[in-house]
């Protein structure tokens, strides 16, 4: 099926029709370019800046004064930093999988969103590597967490998830910002060739590294990213299953079982996808670019939503099952603790957010608007959440021996420090569409009828 | 050596169709040194210009064998051989939960090389580039494509090389100072 069919079967093309090479450099250099930053602007930007303060300020304090303001206690030792830490790192993973693998994919629809899913991506795993580094307690020694010589002599222990887990989100973050500047280059030489201003001239010109198009540098440059892509997929799909290794690896019931690899992965993509709409939903609105992210965008994506919801759901019910099927009496306590339990409350509303919910995009008419989808997103980045403080909390505080159950409740500090986080990730969000092309301009070009050229 | 004033010279067209016939025509007309700018990616305009060795993924892969390699070696020498520790009675070289960690450096040394190698190849960064010179070559990121003759090349002639070069029916032709 060529490309052509392809957009009549779908309908709603990924570009409107009209544009030339001319009008989608102008259009998206003149956001950064040209355009006055608005006071709704400023507001934005002002208030998760001012979260971000706080976030800061909640952090200093627990370096003053230690992980004891937080409401983690034994037995539950993991609380909100290890629940924020995996609702963060899966969120960008809609980034890398919608740069990579639909790349590899050919589907040649990502060329509007990549760009800025990938800045969400770097921005999500920023906020996520705070929380297990201010977790560690003494976070003046993080740095006992890498393979470095020291005055003890004694190396990490590689045996264990936690370890897996940093080298894991370390080569994530690393290879992520590293595709996402390489996919910048192109966009910044465009910068730097229509800015009037010889400071931003300058600063985009030494940013682009002096890029000029030339058709071997192209060919090396597209083959470095398609193979960046090769590297990038699998690279996503085991940084969730490492994460969901510092889990099923422990004996804890509820944490202890095959499904969560595949679940988590699936759960990931999930709640990022809900985060890519909720973000693009609003940026389209105001930089009037519906005419490149269109309404076939938006379906898609619902429809990636809809497919990964439903794996999730899969995973649910497998979990049930094994509680009742498997024959261990712990296992199926944590599943009769999950349901009635004193934490039922959020288990329920996380099965209404995650599963019930999100079935009305089956619905066409719900798919393709954006006000109804940009809800949709928003409850089903709740339902993540919830998923991840049901996993943690539940299993952790009613254990083996009644003994030493116990209940978790977070304090200001993990609110202040959790809230903070989200406040970061939209500062940066707020400074990149103004600073950097939020969608990539030289993918933009190829989509055009106009790129096309026979031997 | 004296170094040439004149870099090359240089058509500009509207079109990439245009400029791959141009640069289609100018191969077959003898000259070899020549290059092509474009706003994107075109496919097959590499050849055309006479590239057809890229190196990129043998780097990657020595990269990721590299990465691979280190990985475990490392690993293998903390655990087993620099200081070895009784972690819950399993052996010291427990090949099995070494893997994702060699798995992970692989990944990151390719890619790495990937993006370093693909830079160095190309000579990048350069933000200094006689192509530059050329105040049209602004439009080679928007929506001009450029065709250059470098005066490099055996057959290059300034006036000979110009006339040819009109006669691909580009929309400007200029030198190109170095």
């Amino acid at each position: 099926m060529d490309e052509q069919t392809q957009t009549t079967l779908n309908q709603a093309p990924v570009i409107e029709p009209g544009h030339t090479f001319g009008t989608v450099t102008e259009k998206i250099s003149a956001i950064v370019l040209t355009r006055p930053a608005s006071n709704a602007w400023f507001l934005g930007f002002g208030i998760a800046f001012m979260l971000t303060m706080m976030m800061l300020f909640a952090i200093g304090y627990l370096f003053l004064k230690g992980t004891g303001i937080w409401g983690v206690t034994v037995p539950i030792g993991w609380g909100f930093a290890i629940v924020n830490f995996v609702w963060w790192i899966g969120i960008g993973h809609a980034g890398t999988l919608i740069s990579a693998i639909l790349l590899l994919l050919r589907q040649s629809w990502r060329n509007s969103i990549n760009r800025f899913a990938e800045a969400m991506t770097l921005f999500a795993v920023s906020c996520a590597g705070i929380f297990p580094l201010i977790h560690v307690g003494r976070p003046w020694l993080a740095y006992w967490l890498f393979p470095l010589p020291n005055s003890m002599k004694v190396w990490p222990q590689f045996r264990s998830p936690l370890m897996w887990d940093v080298f894991a989100v370390s080569t994530y973050a690393t290879i992520s910002a590293l595709f996402w500047f390489i996919g910048l280059v192109p966009d910044l030489a465009t910068l730097r060739d229509r800015s009037e201003n010889r400071w931003t001239r300058m600063i985009y010109g030494i940013l682009s590294l002096g890029w000029r198009g030339s058709a071997r540098h192209w060919h090396r440059y597209e083959t470095a990213y398609l193979l960046l892509a090769g590297l990038a997929t699998p690279l996503v799909l085991s940084v969730h299953t490492v994460v969901s290794f510092d889990f099923a690896v422990g004996v804890v019931p509820g944490w202890h079982t095959t499904i969560f690899p595949p679940y988590f992965v699936a759960g990931a993509i999930y709640s990022g996808f809900a985060m890519v709409l909720m973000l693009a939903i609003p940026i389209r609105k105001i930089y009037g670019l519906e005419d490149f992210i269109t309404e076939r965008h938006l379906q898609n994506s619902a429809k990636v939503m809809l497919a990964t919801g439903l794996i999730v759901g899969y995973g649910y019910l497998i979990e049930g099952f094994m509680g009742w099927y498997g024959g261990d009496r712990y296992d199926a306590f944590t599943m009769w603790n999950r349901l009635h339990g004193p934490y039922a409350v959020p288990y329920w509303m996380l099965l209404i957010c995650n599963i019930f919910i999100p079935q009305v995009l089956w619905i066409r008419k719900l798919r393709t608007s954006p006000v109804a989808l940009f809800f949709i997103s928003g409850v089903i980045l709740v339902g993540m959440w919830l998923e991840r403080f049901i996993i943690v909390v539940v299993s952790l505080h009613r254990d083996f021996l009644t003994s030493s159950w116990g209940m978790y409740y977070p304090t200001r500090w993990d609110w202040m420090t959790y809230i903070g986080t989200i406040g970061m990730f939209l500062a940066a969000i707020f400074l990149f569409v103004r600073l950097l092309p939020m969608i990539s301009i030289f993918e933009m070009r190829t989509l055009l009828p106009e790129s096309e050229v026979k031997e | 050596m004296k170094r040439d004033p004149i870099y090359g010279i240089m058509a500009e067209f509207d079109s990439a169709q245009a400029l791959i016939d141009a640069a289609k025509l100018t191969h077959e007309a003898g000259y070899k040194k020549i290059d092509a700018y474009s706003p994107f990616p075109i496919e097959g305009l590499a050849e055309e210009v006479g590239f057809h060795h890229d190196e990129v993924p043998l780097v990657v892969l020595i990269g990721g064998i590299i990465g691979g390699l280190t990985g475990y070696a490392m690993q293998y020498w903390m655990s087993a051989v620099d200081y070895p520790l009784n972690i819950g009675g399993k052996p010291p070289h427990s090949w099995p939960s070494f893997i994702i960690i060699t798995f992970e450096m692989t990944i990151l040394f390719a890619g790495i090389s990937a993006v370093f190698g693909m830079l160095a190849l190309n000579g990048l960064p350069m933000p200094y580039h006689p192509v530059f010179n050329v105040p049209r070559f602004a439009l080679a990121s928007k929506d001009r494509f450029f065709l250059i003759v470098f005066s490099s090349d055996k057959k290059y002639n300034p006036a000979e090389t110009r006339r040819f070069l009109e006669s691909l029916a580009p929309r400007s032709v200029s030198e190109v100072p170095s």
